[in-house]
């Protein structure tokens, strides 16, 4: 009923081609957008600061690990890695451009990011599946240990943690987290409407040719060795921002053992659960992998407060959040987007039931 | 009904009931009383660094407990909340910002028992108004107080632990002049924390000319058979171990013992130096000398109160309570004792006794400590914890620790309190150091006169 599309015919090829063809969802987006940038005036500085600009970042990282892995079907292990490329770019950029605006510098980053990612793409060419995911894995640790073990990387700091510069642009300097959100969310929302639009365009199609069926997609004129190095620089660009805003914006560090393994698994899982091949999907996976376990940890406290020992409940948040996983993979195995999916198919005919 | 249906239906039935409990439960919360002082704990219970979580944190707990007990500080009775950051920098963020305010009071004191959990949040704390309180761990500069006003470390730092344990080696073989041509292996976690030490060491290593090996393994560390192979192969005279969480640290003294590698030549850090680290590895533990800045033991005055007055009531933290009066354990009542000597300070210094802090009273607090024999006697924890001063300008404890050594079923304490054999000399690296990083983030040093 509130989500039904008779009545909208589309009578040109503009209309046809719209990113959201769907009044229904100009609407939504447009009130979507509205409330994220209203959101600093009600919310306080706890979540803007540790929930949504980790949240908004994460997902932009697994909007890039989704790029790779669910449009073009590379299994890749080293988003974190190519984070931390990112991150230590924009640290060396700040520093050794004078006045250089931090926008500029993020997406330098990324472009370092994406060169990064060419190379380690390379292999894909010659391996796929759980190979490529194993020579992948090579570049999550050879990054961290280059950066751990040349001193230029870090401007030979002796502790190997770096205080991030503050933001700067504009001769403005973004310190409050109600102003890191807004930077935040500006990249993101550009860049997930780059990635949307890409996706369904002719270079996402060249993509999940090369993913469905890379002989095929050969055949029909495709050449793997572009699509599948775009797919990686693309990637890592995404990748290369996110880790550039996830030190200067949310950790305010940047260190090597920040950007670990462990970060590469959890993009992956982000990745799974929120939807292969989806953009919504990176979004929600992100939130779900970040803030699952935080939700989960104030729940305990204040319902159990000190009356149960607080090693069991952190335990006891482990497993919960576990079989959550569990229970998603089982129940929805296409990720808590298409779970969005089915419930708007539901709301075309909501309240009534044929 | 089938089990898919039962799913469908109850699963979001049960979150919205969660959530609407938190919404309730974090109203509820914001009813404050008067004259309370508010403490953000953020824990580690689970994970590699449990052991250390749940011992320190456990400590930490019981004695704001025990305070409550005995009637609060002049009156004003302690509270708390916990936050779990499973030892990892992004989580500690979190419950950093999780913590900060708690209805209308804000927290004073943030420990993140975790050099990666200090560096995430330490740039924070001027602009908050928190004290960063580092007990034994963290940034080594900022124990210059004029660049690091909000920063603490109550309980000597690695630099100083470094060079008391070159100096405690130095004995062994017979004096400074007898380390020439000798070879030290730094054996250490890929972290920031593991490396926290060199700059000292390095410099040490120059002035004495004995050759320094660094070697490092990536957490966490539960594999360290080529490090060790590489140990032997180098021929090395002594180790100093720097590992974190019970896992790694018991496996380097496996290890060691399968290569052959003398346990009695093996140092280990105050953060693995525990009955924790030791007792999972057996018989191959036996030997091992560790560096402690805060004593094992329950005949302390004060933790055997804390065993008859909060244990005797039921209200323990510890899960297990015969680990009361273990290394972290008796680390924690340390770091939480020298919380509430901060406070007293400051409820005095600013004529508020009986009365809530804020931030900028509790910093005069801790920076106002002067823990003397008899104040330590005073708690009941002399002989515990080492004696220090803070002022304006140092903002470092005690710089001494007690050098121990496992026996197989407890620690031996071999020393007294030792010093590091130039304590101007580390004092001279902590001031260059931090005279570089006030450089590069353009910060002004306060002045201390």
């Amino acid at each position: 009923m509130l989500y039904r599309e008779a009545g909208q015919f589309r009578t040109s090829y503009a209309q046809d081609s719209q990113i959201f063809p769907l009044r229904q969802d100009r609407i939504g987006i447009a009130i979507l957008l509205i409330a994220a940038v209203m959101l600093p005036f009600v919310a306080n500085s706890y979540w803007l600061s540790a929930i949504l600009i980790p949240w908004l970042v994460l997902s932009l990282v697994a909007l890039g690990q989704n790029i790779l892995m669910g449009y073009a079907g590379q299994l890749s292990l080293g988003s974190a890695g190519f984070m931390a490329v990112g991150a230590f770019a924009c640290y060396n950029l700040i520093l050794r451009i004078d006045g250089i605006p931090f926008v500029v510098a993020v997406a330098l980053s990324g472009v370092c990011a994406a060169l990064v990612g060419i190379v380690f793409g390379l292999p894909s060419l010659r391996i796929r599946g759980l190979y490529l995911a194993v020579a992948t894995l090579a570049s999550q640790f050879f990054i961290v240990w280059a950066l751990d073990k040349f001193g230029w990387f870090k401007n030979y700091d002796p502790a190997g943690v770096i205080t991030a510069q503050p933001i700067v642009m504009f001769g403005h300097n973004f310190a409050t987290p109600r102003e890191k959100y807004w930077v935040v969310l500006a990249i993101v929302a550009v860049l997930a409407l780059l990635a949307k639009n890409m996706a369904r365009g002719s270079v996402g199609r060249g993509w999940m040719a090369v993913r469905d069926m890379d002989v095929a997609a050969e055949v029909m004129g495709f050449s793997l060795l572009r699509t599948k190095l775009q797919a990686f620089a693309i990637s890592s660009f995404y990748c290369g921002v996110g880790g550039a805003l996830f030190a200067f914006a949310y950790l305010q560090t940047v260190e090597p053992s920040a950007f670990g393994i462990d970060l590469s698994f959890r993009i992956l899982f982000m990745v799974i659960i929120g939807g292969l091949g989806t953009i919504m999907g990176s979004f929600l996976g992100a939130g779900f992998i970040l803030l699952m376990p935080i939700f989960l940890n104030i729940f305990f406290h204040t319902v159990f407060g000190k009356a149960v020992d607080a090693t069991i409940t952190s335990a006891l948040e482990q497993v919960i959040f576990g079989v959550m996983i569990i229970m998603f993979l089982i129940f929805e195995p296409l990720g808590l987007a298409r779970l969005w999916q089915l419930t708007k198919e539901r709301l075309r005919l909501w309240p009534f039931k044929h | 009904m089938s089990t898919d249906k039962i799913f469908r239906r109850v699963v979001p039935a049960i979150s919205a009931a969660a959530f609407i409990a938190i919404a309730a439960a974090s109203t509820a919360a914001t009813a404050q009383e008067a004259q309370e002082q508010y403490f953000g704990i953020p824990s580690s219970r689970v994970g590699p660094y449990s052991a250390m979580g749940t011992g320190y944190y456990g400590g930490i707990i019981d004695y704001l407990n025990y305070v409550n007990m005995k009637g609060g500080v002049n009156g004003v009775k302690l509270t708390y909340d916990e936050c779990e950051t499973e030892y990892n920098a992004a989580r500690t963020v979190e419950c950093y910002q999780r913590l900060l305010n708690k209805g209308d009071q804000k927290m004073v004191v943030f420990d993140t028992l975790g050099t990666p959990g200090a560096y995430a949040v330490i740039g924070r704390m001027a602009q908050d108004h928190v004290v960063l309180a580092q007990y034994g761990y963290g940034r080594t500069d900022a124990a210059d107080g004029r660049v690091w006003p909000w920063v603490f470390n109550a309980a000597g730092h690695y630099w100083g632990q470094i060079a008391v344990k070159m100096n405690f080696i130095a004995q062994k073989e017979g004096g400074v002049d007898k380390m020439k041509g000798k070879t030290v292996v730094h054996l250490h976690i890929d972290t920031a924390y593991g490396r926290e030490p060199l700059p000292a060491m390095r410099q040490i290593a120059k002035e004495w000319d004995f050759k320094l090996i660094e070697i490092a393994i990536p957490p966490p560390g539960l594999e360290q058979q080529s490090q060790w192979l590489q140990i032997r192969r180098e021929k090395a005279d002594w180790v100093t171990f720097w590992g974190a969480g019970s896992g790694m640290n018991s496996t380097a003294i496996t290890t060691a013992a399968r290569v052959g590698f003398p346990r009695e030549k093996m140092i280990y850090v105050t953060f693995g130096g525990a009955e924790e680290d030791m007792i999972p590895a057996g018989d191959a533990a036996k030997g091992t000398f560790v560096a402690a800045n805060a004593a094992p033991g329950r005949d302390y005055p004060l933790i055997a109160d804390i065993l008859k007055v909060v244990y005797g009531a039921g209200k323990g933290n510890m899960q297990n309570p015969d680990r009361v009066g273990t290394v972290y354990y008796n680390r924690g009542v340390g770091a939480a004792a020298m919380w509430i000597e901060a406070l007293k300070n400051a409820q005095r210094i600013h004529n508020k006794v009986g009365k809530t802090v804020n931030g900028d009273e509790f910093r005069d607090g801790y920076e106002a400590l002067d823990i003397t024999d008899d104040k330590l006697k005073e708690i009941g924890i002399l002989g515990m914890s080492a004696p220090f001063k803070m002022s304006c300008a140092k903002h470092d404890g005690s710089e001494r620790f007690k050098m121990m050594q496992w026996d197989g079923k407890k620690f031996q304490i071999l020393t007294d309190w030792v010093a590091a054999p130039d304590p101007a000399f580390i004092r001279k690296l902590i001031e260059e150091s931090a005279a570089k990083y006030a450089a590069e983030n353009n910060i002004t040093p306060r002045t201390c006169s």
